[in-house]
């Protein structure tokens, strides 16, 4: 939440309500919805280190009235860190991995049973987001590359699941 | 649904180099009426050589073939050339043109083999080659369009005579991605049609769109996985992102 919002005054002062909505605009589908408290803790953490400042009071006539807040240059540089520093990626389905790994070491069961079941659940979710890429709602960019990218990880976690199996039926039947 | 097609026992052994090679060992499938199959599988288990089988461009060792409620496997060329101009179409991995006829004639022969007329077949041929992206190349011959066109061809071809199956060998195997949606609209809209399609592909992206998925390995089936063609909610994507707060 803390970036996201520090994103979004970079580009000018706002109030914590319109930052909930620039976020929901920004990531609807594929983030839940944040409520509005949520936003203020954020912004007062953000206050208290120094990286935003309130930049006076919006006049709604409504009461309580809403506090603008604004991004300091400290603020600034920390979102430009955070926004330039790679990313660690998820590599493995690392329970899956620990589940096979356990499975063939303590003879549980046959890695190729659960590899079987695995296989047909990357497939199910293969098959899910292909239909999703076709919805015409979804049809805006980052959704697009969103669901692309999903893809190709299932691609590759599919191919490593062949890799494993033809690895390790070669190790049993020398 | 009934059953289109069923293999019992299926083997077939080749001579190479004075050795003998098991490439079906014993293959059980059975293929409902208007289900979608695909195959996988490492190169060298066995798929292509089922294919064949299925479409009768080989013969088995020994086994049996069921296909539309007759036995198949003892036919001889002829009969399964009648078979493949009007019940099963086949799309070769090696697409298999004509290269001295153009696209459009590539296209419409089986239907003019048979017996549609003329017009008919052009207008199947006009369909198929708009849905597939291929209408300017009609009048180019195989040899002088690019590789995933011809693949394109030999789906339309393969397609033209609504065949009640449709074997398809690496029907993607040379496209981009977005090529590939396209070859995969056309297979899903010909099977939401009723057409039964079964395919091989090392593609998990176009198995996935299939019914069931099938794993073979030297020679037998060793895995299958049956998928539900549900329409996801849209809750999905929020799984695909994860931050850390």
């Amino acid at each position: 939440m803390k970036y996201p919002l520090l994103a979004f005054l970079a580009t000018g002062p706002a109030h914590g309500y319109e930052l909930k909505q620039s976020y929901e605009a920004r990531f609807s589908p594929f983030r839940p919805a944040v409520n509005v408290g949520q936003v203020y803790t954020t912004l007062q953490r953000l206050e208290r280190d120094g990286f935003v400042r309130r930049h006076g009071v919006v006049e709604t006539g409504e009461a309580p009235a809403r506090h603008l807040y604004e991004i300091t240059e400290d603020g600034r540089g920390a979102l430009e860190v955070w926004l330039r520093a790679p990313v660690a990626g998820v590599r493995l389905r690392e329970d899956f991995f620990m589940k096979l790994v356990l499975a063939r070491a303590a003879g549980l069961a046959a890695p190729a049973e659960l590899l079987e079941g695995q296989r047909t659940a990357a497939l199910q979710e293969l098959h899910d987001l292909n239909e999703l890429l076709l919805a015409p709602k979804l049809q805006d960019l980052t959704t697009q590359l969103l669901i692309e990218g999903a893809v190709l990880h299932l691609q590759a976690d599919l191919r490593w699941m062949d890799l494993c199996e033809e690895r390790m039926t070669q190790e049993e039947v020398p | 649904m009934t059953e289109l097609m069923r293999t019992v026992a299926l083997t077939k052994r080749y001579h190479a180099n004075d050795e003998e090679v098991a490439a079906l060992r014993g293959v059980d499938l059975a293929v409902e009426r208007g289900e979608f199959v695909a195959i996988m599988g490492p190169s060298g288990c066995g798929k292509s050589t089922l294919l064949h089988l299925l479409g009768g461009l080989d013969i088995p060792t020994s086994g049996e073939i069921h296909f539309d409620g007759r036995r198949v496997d003892g036919l001889g060329e002829a009969a399964w050339a009648v078979l493949r101009r009007r019940q099963i179409g086949y799309m070769f991995q090696s697409f298999n043109l004509i290269a001295n006829l153009s696209v459009a004639d590539n296209i419409e022969l089986p239907a003019l083999m048979a017996g549609h007329s003329s017009r008919e077949a052009r207008r199947r041929r006009e369909l198929l080659t708009r849905q597939l992206g291929i209408e300017a190349q009609a009048v180019m011959p195989p040899g002088r369009i690019s590789g995933g066109q011809q693949q394109r061809v030999a789906l339309a071809r393969a397609l033209i005579n609504e065949p009640a199956l449709l074997i398809a060998d690496e029907p993607t195997g040379n496209l981009d991605s977005h090529s590939t949606r396209d070859v995969l609209g056309i297979l899903r809209g010909a099977n939401e049609r009723g057409q039964t399609v079964v395919l091989v592909t090392h593609d998990p992206n176009v198995a996935s769109r299939a019914d069931r998925v099938l794993r073979m390995r030297d020679g037998l089936i060793v895995g299958e996985s049956r998928l539900e063609g549900r329409t996801p909610s849209s809750d999905l994507l929020q799984a695909l992102v994860t931050v850390e707060d």
